[in-house]
């Protein structure tokens, strides 16, 4: 058996310098597409590469073989510089079979490199694919640099002397799935990537099952000396690691990095931190996360539906815990009358949604942004509450916290907002030093014994009314969804009371403002543009606008964290500019807030198709609007 | 050191709050009951946290002086796991109605009852939506005439106690609004169970369905209506003890004593019995079909506990992982460092 202790494997061909490259893997949703893109990425982040990644799969598990509905993909970006987004148009494509390449070939660079699994190209793909001619043999692939590789065959070959232990050789089945190995050790040698971090993925993966793994090593290999044995390349390429701060770094994805920040939060203020929720995708994997830490204190809780899983939440942060909630845009539709109450109880808590495309069930794994009014209005009721957004996985980590510390000083539940693009893409973290993490101070009335009565809704200087928890003595006090008198909480129909009690709540949220700091911009301080963006376009639009600004383009972006309450100088800064360009994965959802909130009119960049933005279509529309 | 037992009276757990309900109501004895029993389990007040949804019943917790939530319709049992999950040390009840329990809450109340997690939960069950001025509930019987069933209600109707059952309880159990004393111990043996006890308390709506219960509560005919549950006893009922309920294969029957059946030929009630079918037989036992209903505790057993077994999770991997350390975490897995 092969052992991963090997050296590592060089290249006798000419090495071609890259500053980065962009690979997209396409296959069947049963093909393993994403296991490898999650290789290739982890690879080349442990290079020292800047990394970003997009994975794009289908809702289905297994959605039907060979069709383009089927078809999973998984685009890595990585580069010797700073980069921010998972590239527009793709260097090299693995397409392992028709309804792949069909489906993604669009993409691909002019003479870009195409890598065609020839054998899943037979009469019933291109069938299933709904294919009249065969696009290896049409002019489909015209103008790129096409690698046809029976790649099935040779897998099959290079497993054949796997046995498992009781002697028997590997089934077919079971043969032809390590064909993602092979293709993978193919981009690999293309790459100039270490097999060593793979070989100890698999290692550990099939840890149970020696043979599988030694099966996939082989593939892996295999994949690899089919780069440099095959006259098809002349040289392969390297992309040198980026210039990124120093520090030590690890991988990162978007939900495990909000698990992470809530952790640190717990931690920070010393709260147990209690998950409520019900499976939902993009927002399970925080679930799966979080359950994997029960010896931080961890409890999570799958409830028996939305709305038990958010009543658990206002339940345990009425208990004193760090209590959080986390869904997708139909989830918080349901949560909707909870949210409501956790409000009017003013206790304070983590309402986070991972935004996928709506209406209703809508591209459960395609990603927008189009709940931001749903999070501004979606309450019945004068109910607003305050809402952030994170612009990247790694941000998820710190607006989680942020979002800890807001909902304690303010005593309010504090939505979250995220989207499939972040959750599930991948980039380097600068791991922080711990004693750097946001110190969040939480405090707790303490026990009341001579008979002094309780003030449940007396307020700070804030308007934040202290958070009692039960088993302290004197404290005792109900709450509840009727409107109440300040100070006593008691129950009170009095209307000018409600009307009070109504701009209380609303002043309350408006007076987080204070709190948070003015909004930044990057680029000239006035001028022809303002690009302004909030949440997962932040990368594009980051791109995008340095691109032109390097053309000497006039062009400012302004990236917003706090969508509610709006940081304080924003009015005054979008005045600066003679255009303000909002570009959104909706059909302009915050340039309606901008409107109402500045009464300043803006131009909307729209699109509502699932996919994040490409930092072409930005730059388009950037020369548009100035010319 | 030693630590003074609370000693409370019955007044102790009165808040300031007016009692609110319509004059006559069957909520005012409950009240009584809750507060006359809570003095005799020394549990200090403010580790007592009582939790309601919506409708009459749901405003107990503001006439308790202890911590409370008056939630939103129907989720009174997710409230209370996510504060038992978090505080194991409170002793929490949820109360509900028909129509919140039963209605829009019925999903929650099935779950935390098979979760058992130890809290109690006590349904107010008046068969009739009081709050929102008289229509009919889960519970109305067949051909029920309501404000929104002119000409007869034509939903089969639920038990509560059967549904709890079918979620398997660990403790089920039923009394009325005005059997005081039966009432009062009743919700003491609900809050000694460990798990979620559940208790049905037959209950007037003297104003939208009065005399719901009038068979269960009429001193000339309870006695024929009503059969009191004793663990380890025979199920006897009337006025002389001279009836009894007997199995006759799966269906049971009314017999009379004597006349060459003994008390020995009746079905024995066991609270303990592991296999539900015969706690779930009694609570199908309904007037209306020539039955006594019976009172007392159907079900008492002892089973593990969801926020016994949460805590035991989070004990076992601190004992085998050591508490959780952020630092090990970031830097656990592939890691890489840039000079």
């Amino acid at each position: 058996m092969s052992t991963t202790s090997d050296a590592p494997l060089q290249t006798s061909k000419q090495v071609e310098k890259l500053q980065g490259a962009t690979v997209r893997l396409a296959g069947d949703s049963g093909d393993g597409m994403q296991i490898t893109g999650n290789q290739l990425t982890n690879t080349s982040a442990l290079a020292g590469n800047d990394v970003a990644t997009f994975p794009d799969f289908p809702a289905e598990i297994r959605a039907p073989k060979g069709t383009r509905a089927g078809v999973s993909g998984f685009q890595v970006h990585f580069a010797s510089e700073d980069i921010f987004t998972p590239g527009d148009q793709v260097d090299a494509l693995v397409a392992m079979n028709p309804a792949a390449l069909v489906t993604n070939i669009a993409d691909l660079k002019r003479s870009g490199i195409v890598i065609v699994n020839i054998d899943g190209f037979d009469a019933k793909n291109l069938k299933l694919a709904r294919l009249d001619q065969d696009p290896l043999t049409d002019d489909t692939l015209e103008g790129f640099r096409v690698i046809k590789v029976p790649m099935t065959t040779l897998t099959r070959k290079t497993v054949e002397e796997v046995t498992t232990e009781d002697g028997e050789k590997l089934s077919v089945k079971i043969a032809d799935r390590c064909k993602n190995f092979f293709a993978m050790g193919l981009i690999y040698w293309l790459y100039s990537r270490d097999l060593e971090p793979t070989l100890r993925f698999i290692k550990e993966k099939f840890e149970r099952k020696p043979e599988i793994a030694e099966a996939n090593e082989r593939a892996l290999k295999a994949g690899w000396n089919y780069g440099e044995t095959t006259e098809a390349f002349v040289s392969s390429y390297q992309v040198d690691p980026a210039k990124l701060p120093p520090g030590r770094y690890r991988n990162i994805m978007g939900n495990q990095a909000l698990a992470w920040g809530c952790i640190a939060a717990a931690k920070s203020s010393g709260k147990e931190l209690f998950y409520g929720t019900y499976p939902i995708t993009p927002a399970s994997d925080i679930l799966h996360e979080l359950s994997k830490y029960k010896h931080f204190g961890v409890k999570t809780f799958q409830a028996e539906d939305e709305i038990a899983a958010i009543c658990s939440t206002v339940g345990a942060a009425f208990a004193g815990a760090m209590a959080i909630t986390a869904s997708s845009g139909p989830g918080i539709a349901l949560k909707g009358e909870a949210m409501g109450l956790g409000m009017i109880l003013e206790l304070p808590m983590i309402i986070i949604n991972i935004q996928r495309g709506g209406p209703s069930t809508g591209l459960p794994t395609k990603t927008e942004q189009s709940d931001l009014l749903q999070a501004f209005y979606g309450r019945n009721g004068e109910s607003p509450l305050p809402i952030i957004a994170a612009r990247s996985p790694s941000d998820c980590f710190e607006v989680a916290q942020e979002a800890w510390r807001i909902a304690t000083r303010f005593m309010v539940p504090v939505i979250l907002l995220s989207d499939g693009y972040i959750a599930n893409g991948a980039e380097p973290w600068l791991i922080p030093d711990i004693d750097d993490l946001l110190n969040i101070d939480v405090s707790h009335p303490g026990p009341l014994e001579n008979g002094e009565e309780f003030q449940p809704y007396q307020r700070d200087e804030r308007l934040a009314r202290p958070w009692a928890i039960p088993g302290t003595k004197g404290l005792e006090h109900r709450v509840g969804g009727l409107e109440k008198r300040d100070g006593t909480g008691n129950v009170e129909y009095d209307p000018e009371n409600h009307e009070h009690m109504t701009r209380v709540r609303a002043q309350k949220v408006a007076n987080i403002a204070d709190d948070i700091p003015l909004q930044s911009v990057t680029g000239p301080e006035n001028g022809d543009l303002l690009v302004l963006s909030w949440g997962g376009t932040y990368g594009a639009c980051v791109t995008a606008t340095e691109r032109c600004r390097g053309e000497g383009l006039s062009v400012a972006h302004a990236h917003l964290r706090y969508l509610n309450p709006l940081p304080k100088n924003l009015g005054e800064l979008l005045g600066q500019y003679k255009n303000v360009l909002i570009p959104e994965l909706n059909s302009g959802q915050l340039q309606f807030i901008i409107r109402a909130t500045y009464t300043i009119d803006s131009i909307g960049l729209n699109k509502i198709q699932g996919k994040p933005f490409a930092v072409a279509e930005l730059i388009e529309k950037i020369k548009e609007v100035l010319s | 050191m030693t630590t003074e037992l609370p000693v409370l009276k019955p007044a102790d757990f009165a808040s300031d709050q007016d009692v609110r309900w319509c004059p006559g109501c069957g909520d005012y004895s409950i009240l009584a009951q809750m507060k006359k029993m809570l003095p005799s389990l020394g549990m200090p007040r403010e580790k007592i946290v009582f939790i309601s949804g919506i409708g009459c019943s749901s405003r107990f917790p503001y006439y308790m002086n202890t911590y409370g939530i008056h939630s939103i319709h129907g989720r009174a049992p997710a409230l209370a796991t996510g504060v038992k999950s978090v505080r194991p040390d409170l002793q929490v009840w949820v109360i509900t109605g028909d129509g919140d329990g039963l209605s829009i809450g019925g999903n929650h109340l099935m779950h935390a009852i098979r979760r058992n997690l130890d809290i109690n939960i006590v349904l107010f069950n008046n068969r009739i939506y009081g709050l929102t001025k008289g229509q009919y509930s889960p519970t109305s019987p067949l051909g029920k005439v309501t404000k929104s069933t002119p000409l007869g209600a034509i939903d089969n109707p639920i038990h509560p106690l059967s549904i709890a059952i079918g979620a398997e309880a660990t403790f089920v159990a039923r009394s009325i609004d005005v059997n005081i004393k039966h009432l009062g111990s009743t919700l003491k043996r609900a809050a000694e169970h460990r798990g979620t006890a559940f208790v049905e308390v037959y209950q007037n709506c003297n104003v939208f369905n009065d005399g719901a219960w009038d068979y269960a509560t009429d001193r000339a005919s309870k006695a024929e209506t009503i059969l009191e549950l004793e663990h380890g006893k025979p199920l006897i009922f009337g006025k002389d003890r001279d009836k009894g309920i007997r199995l006759n294969g799966l269906e049971p029957e009314v017999v009379e004593l004597g006349k060459g059946i003994s008390e020995d030929d009746l079905l024995f009630h066991d609270e303990k019995a592991i296999e539900p079918s015969l706690a779930y037989l009694l609570s199908r036992l309904r007037h209306g079909d020539g039955f006594p209903e019976p009172i007392g505790v159907f079900r008492a057993i002892d089973a593990p506990k969801y926020d016994d077994e949460l805590n035991k999770q989070v004990e076992n991997a601190r004992a085998q992982q050591g508490e959780g350390d952020l630092k090990n975490l970031f830097h656990s897995g592939d890691t890489w460092t840039v000079a």
